[in-house]
């Protein structure tokens, strides 16, 4: 590319310096977030102020007051204290889903990237057959026949994450290989193996971060979803996704019961994308000469 | 020009998806044996039973016969459009399926409209004010849109313009044209929010990259107006791109159909598959699936039509597919 030789004039440039401490602050608050949601998840119910499965027929729904925070759901239950609950399954599943796929990506990738031949072929394969799929359907479809509950939910989401990651660590491997140090290793004689994992991982692993922590977000986003549906976490659960679901109908009367799950799973996974895009930004983007 | 090669196009495409059907009919078919129960159990739908009723089942449903040849028979059937009979409701599935289909064709057309011209849109105006506080506003907003699922984006939209506001009904499909467009609003906006914000990503990504190419910078120099390079060249190549995400959003709107008929308790095909998956139906889960995976290859089929011709490169390069 003929770079800098001739000033194009360009709609708009790119006021790329100005915005680098200005581009932190939402990265700063998605941080807080994710904060938040771990803490909630590591000490559920130290800072719960109820017993998130305590019913009180007697309240029924009511709107948030004094007592109730966020009000109560239609079993009486306290809505705060079941959403402080819910970061558990939350944070658990999605970040298995992402590390998983993650971790299966990786190996394919960089297998197929870096050894290339056959072995790519047929990777490629299953990746672009996977991809021609709609991935939760088949997740319901799985999850609701064979059942197995929320970690068989956690296991076929790995599976179908992992297509999208093997795509993604394969085009780091690929860009990689050309790369002069890759050729002065094979002349020293390093084997293929080593070069894969001592040399060319620490190059790929920044893009590997970046998107463990996508994943993450549409992990939370599909999780919550089977949830919603009524697969994955038992009935009673305090889980984000099935609150949304049972609190639908207190929608007149209390609806903080239904929105606030939804908000916690919007804000959470929302937290995440800006984090990986972040990360991609800073630290992926910029070894690949863009 | 022939149209010659779409033939030869489509004649080629048939031989690798009809076998790509068979796989996945396959796979349908080997979910009843995968359930945690026994078939006939399965079609009893856990009423009390006893051991001449199982038998009399099994004889009807020919259960005690090999796999493979279950498995014909059944693919027999479906070649000849009869999917079986459903458990719960003793009716033949395809009509069952049928009844539903309006309500979900008319959500996934109406929010793959609103996804697809609102996400343009606003993609175009992000790529030409680049690097500009409104620029940076909808990419933010594009941020969220990806992390709002379309059950948690849908119960948003029911309360505020539903409850708060009032402005929209909070139930039921509707009926007659204008009526069903005014009940499907909410649905159809919550299933397009998170496609829209895909939309959006790629046509900004690729128009600019495509406004940044020498052509435009030496159409603009040889004196055509920026208009006639946007709208004449730069979107064009740019909708390649666009063309493959809608494919992508297509089937998103399958997905997305499922959490929003729900949400909106909407009787259609989604809502449909719930409940088949949930009251173990597996004859009806099979037609559904088997439906689905037909739209599926019909909608990638179409796509790579329309790219061959967006772009004429592909059509000739002797890509095959």
């Amino acid at each position: 590319m003929a770079e800098g030789q001739v000033a194009v004039p360009t709609l708009a440039t790119e006021p790329r310096q100005r915005g680098r401490l200005a581009g932190f602050i939402p990265v700063a608050i998605a941080l807080v977030i994710i904060g938040v949601v771990v803490v909630a998840a590591a000490l559920g119910d130290l800072i719960a102020p109820r017993d998130p499965n305590a019913q009180n027929l007697l309240v029924g729904d009511v709107p948030p007051n004094g007592q109730f925070p966020l009000g109560t759901d239609q079993l009486g239950r306290d809505v705060l204290s079941r959403i402080i609950a819910g970061a558990r399954t939350a944070l658990v599943g999605p970040m298995l889903i992402a590390v998983g796929g993650m971790t299966i990506g990786t190996i394919l990738g960089m297998l197929g990237g870096y050894l290339g031949g056959r072995l790519d072929a047929i990777i490629m394969r299953w990746v672009d057959l996977m991809y021609s799929l709609p991935g939760l359907l088949i997740a319901i479809v799985i999850v609701g026949v064979v059942g197995g509950g929320y970690f068989m939910a956690v296991i076929v989401l790995i599976v179908l994450f992992s297509p999208a990651d093997t795509r993604i660590v394969r085009a780091e491997a690929l860009r990689q290989r050309p790369l002069p140090y890759i050729e002065a290793a094979r002349t020293l004689g390093v084997p293929t193996w080593r070069i894969m994992f001592v040399h060319v991982l620490p190059n790929v692993l920044p893009v590997v971060v970046s998107y463990v922590f996508l994943d993450f977000a549409f992990g939370l986003v599909s999780l919550s979803g089977l949830s919603f549906l009524g697969l994955g976490v038992p009935p009673g659960t305090p889980d984000w996704g099935r609150m949304l679901f049972e609190n639908r109908t207190v929608l007149f009367t209390n609806p903080l019961a239904a929105v606030a799950p939804g908000l916690m799973i919007v804000a959470a996974a929302a937290a995440m994308n800006i984090v990986g895009d972040w990360l991609y930004e800073r630290f992926a983007s910029s070894g690949a000469g863009r | 020009m022939t149209l010659g090669w779409l033939a030869r196009f489509l004649a080629s495409r048939l031989l690798v998806l009809i076998p790509l059907l068979l796989v996945i009919s396959f796979g349908v078919f080997s979910l009843l044996q995968l359930a945690p129960s026994t078939p006939e159990r399965i079609l009893l739908g856990g009423r009390p039973s006893t051991p001449e009723v199982l038998a009399a089942i099994r004889e009807r449903y020919h259960l005690d016969d090999p796999f493979l040849v279950q498995y014909g028979r059944w693919l027999v059937g479906v070649v000849q459009l009869d999917f079986g009979t459903s458990i719960r409701a003793g009716e033949p599935v395809l009509p069952m399926i049928i009844r539903r289909l309006d309500i979900t064709v008319f959500l996934g057309l109406f929010g793959f409209v609103i996804a697809l011209v609102v996400g343009l849109l606003v993609g175009m105006v992000a790529a030409l004010r680049r690097g500009s506080p409104l620029d940076r506003a909808l990419v933010a907003l594009s941020v969220v849109g990806v992390s709002a699922p379309a059950f948690a984006s849908g119960i948003l939209l029911l309360y505020l313009f539903g409850v708060v506001l009032d402005w929209f009904p909070v139930f039921g499909a509707g009926d007659g044209m204008l009526d069903r467009l005014w009940h499907l609003t909410l649905p159809a906006v919550a299933l397009a929010l998170s496609a829209m914000a895909l939309i959006v990503k790629v046509t900004r990504a690729a128009l600019i990259e495509e406004l940044e190419r020498d052509y435009v910078a030496f159409a603009r120099a040889r004196g055509l107006s920026f208009r006639r390079v946007l709208f004449g060249y730069a979107l064009r190549n740019a909708l390649v791109s666009v063309v493959t995400a809608s494919g992508l959003v297509l089937i998103y709107m399958l997905t997305g159909a499922v959490l929003v008929e729900v949400t909106f308790t909407l009787p259609g095909v989604g809502s449909l598959l719930v409940e088949a998956v949930q009251g173990l139906d597996i004859p009806l889960v099979q037609g559904l699936v088997i439906v689905i995976a037909v739209f599926i290859v019909v909608v990638h089929l179409i796509i790579d039509i329309l790219y061959r011709l967006i772009d004429p490169r592909i059509r000739f390069g002797g890509a095959h597919g």
